[in-house]
């Protein structure tokens, strides 16, 4: 049985613990507020090129003209996957679990024999990744000085991605990135952005006719690009959303366990302190009887 | 006198919505104006300056491209970087000025003069804003 002193000790380290988790539960808040804000602001321009692009896409798709963007290279050999994880770890599986997802699809990918390339973004994603795709890592996106996300960020990692594909380096890419359901629900998502995929019909179901200027293969080829960043900036910040909240409801069971573990020892410290006590009262009573 | 909305939004955030009589547009062929009931219309921008004219008077914004989505009774526009004329400032045009010379130093054949196009385009509405 460990002795009072210990007990105490334990019992003030466990508290300093659960201060710390406490207060990073409450910065997490205070950080998820922020992200959903941003993820809020983002929307109607998200909103709106997905509507325009589905009417640009299904109005031209189908012709020959088609750019390579839309239509694909063609084959389906080589793909890219790019990940998209937190920097810092203590959010409980959140960087796991889209890991998890982008390995399932590379070991299924690797399966059918295609090359598979991967593109990390975010520290935590790397370190996973690598234990088993180390040679298959192509690259990687330090954002950990990054103290607010800006489209800029997502659109240098849009440019990334257009260079190699331009430069025949893979036929498909997709992002893996989690989307930010609820404080206790965010779910690990694979988004295939290119070929780009939209839902057809979007700017359509008015039923009005837009003319486009330049000409519609134009207007297409200058979007198409922008769709794909605005994917990967709306990625980036529903996985920041999802973060802060993966990262709040860990801490807070992390407070609640440090809390029970408190009781635990508090009562466990009290029933030694009697113990001691008892034992004094009986040596003391017996030495009396003694007499 | 009839009125349109006017959406002006960045892939960040809404920049403005109201609404105004008219839109003066920088588009790629050229610039245009979309007045209400103006027939649906989808246009790619060039860097230039954008001019709506309202109840509240008139309001300019410098936007870096993009393009502009038209129905009879909305304009939006959607720009990658756009902000209010008066904020302009010369170190922002210092930076986007040679963001765009390194672009088009790195361009190569087709993509070329796009970058060279969108060069020009930007240099000379800066100009035209920073030297008012």
């Amino acid at each position: 049985m460990p002795n009072l002193k210990d007990l105490k000790n334990r019992i003030a380290s466990v508290k300093s613990t659960r201060k710390i988790t406490k207060a990073m539960q409450m910065v997490a808040a205070a950080k998820l507020r922020r992200a959903q804000d941003a993820a809020e602001m983002a929307r109607p321009y998200a909103d709106r090129m997905e509507a325009v692009m589905g009417g640009l896409a299904s109005a031209v798709g189908k012709s020959d003209g088609a750019p390579r963007l839309l239509a694909g290279t063609g084959n389906d050999d080589v793909h890219l996957l790019v990940v998209m994880t937190g920097e810092r770890g203590l959010c409980g599986g959140f960087n796991s679990s889209i890991v998890r997802k982008a390995r399932a699809h590379a070991s299924e990918l690797l399966g059918a024999g295609k090359t598979v390339k991967i593109l990390t973004v975010g520290k935590k994603g790397r370190e996973q990744i690598k234990r088993d795709h180390a040679d298959r890592m192509i690259g990687h996106v330090d954002l950990s000085d990054v103290k607010r996300l800006g489209y800029s960020n997502a659109a240098d990692i849009a440019t990334d991605v257009l260079s190699r594909f331009d430069a025949d380096e893979f036929d498909v890419a997709t992002i893996f990135f989690s989307r930010f359901e609820s404080v206790i629900s965010q779910v690990p998502t694979a988004t295939q952005i290119v070929p780009a995929v939209f839902e057809a019909g979007g700017a359509d179901d008015s039923g009005t006719l837009y003319e486009y200027e330049p000409s519609e293969e134009a207007v297409l080829e200058d979007l198409l690009p922008r769709g794909i960043a605005t994917q990967i900036f709306t990625a980036l910040l529903e996985n920041g959303a999802s973060e802060q909240g993966a990262r709040m409801s860990a801490m807070d069971s992390a407070t609640r366990n440090a809390g029970d573990m408190i009781d635990k020892l508090t009562i466990q410290y009290n029933r030694s302190r009697q113990a001691v006590i008892t034992s004094e009262l009986i040596e003391i009573i017996s030495g009396a009887e003694a007499l | 006198m009839a009125t349109m909305q006017f959406d002006l939004v960045s892939p960040e955030r809404r920049l403005a919505s109201f609404e105004v009589n008219e839109v003066q547009i920088p588009g790629a062929d050229g610039d245009l104006t979309a007045m209400p009931d103006h027939s649906p219309m989808i246009t790619t921008l060039r860097p230039g300056v954008l001019k709506v004219s309202g109840a509240e008077g008139e309001k300019s914004y410098f936007v870096t491209g993009g393009f502009a989505d038209i129905t009879g009774p909305s304009a939006t526009i959607l720009a990658e970087r756009a902000m209010p004329i008066e904020e302009v400032t010369a170190e922002l045009v210092e930076e986007l000025i040679s963001a765009s010379q390194a672009r088009r130093s790195a361009a190569k054949d087709g993509a070329a003069d796009v970058a060279a196009k969108y060069h020009a385009d930007l240099t000379a509405t800066l100009d035209a804003i920073v030297g008012r």
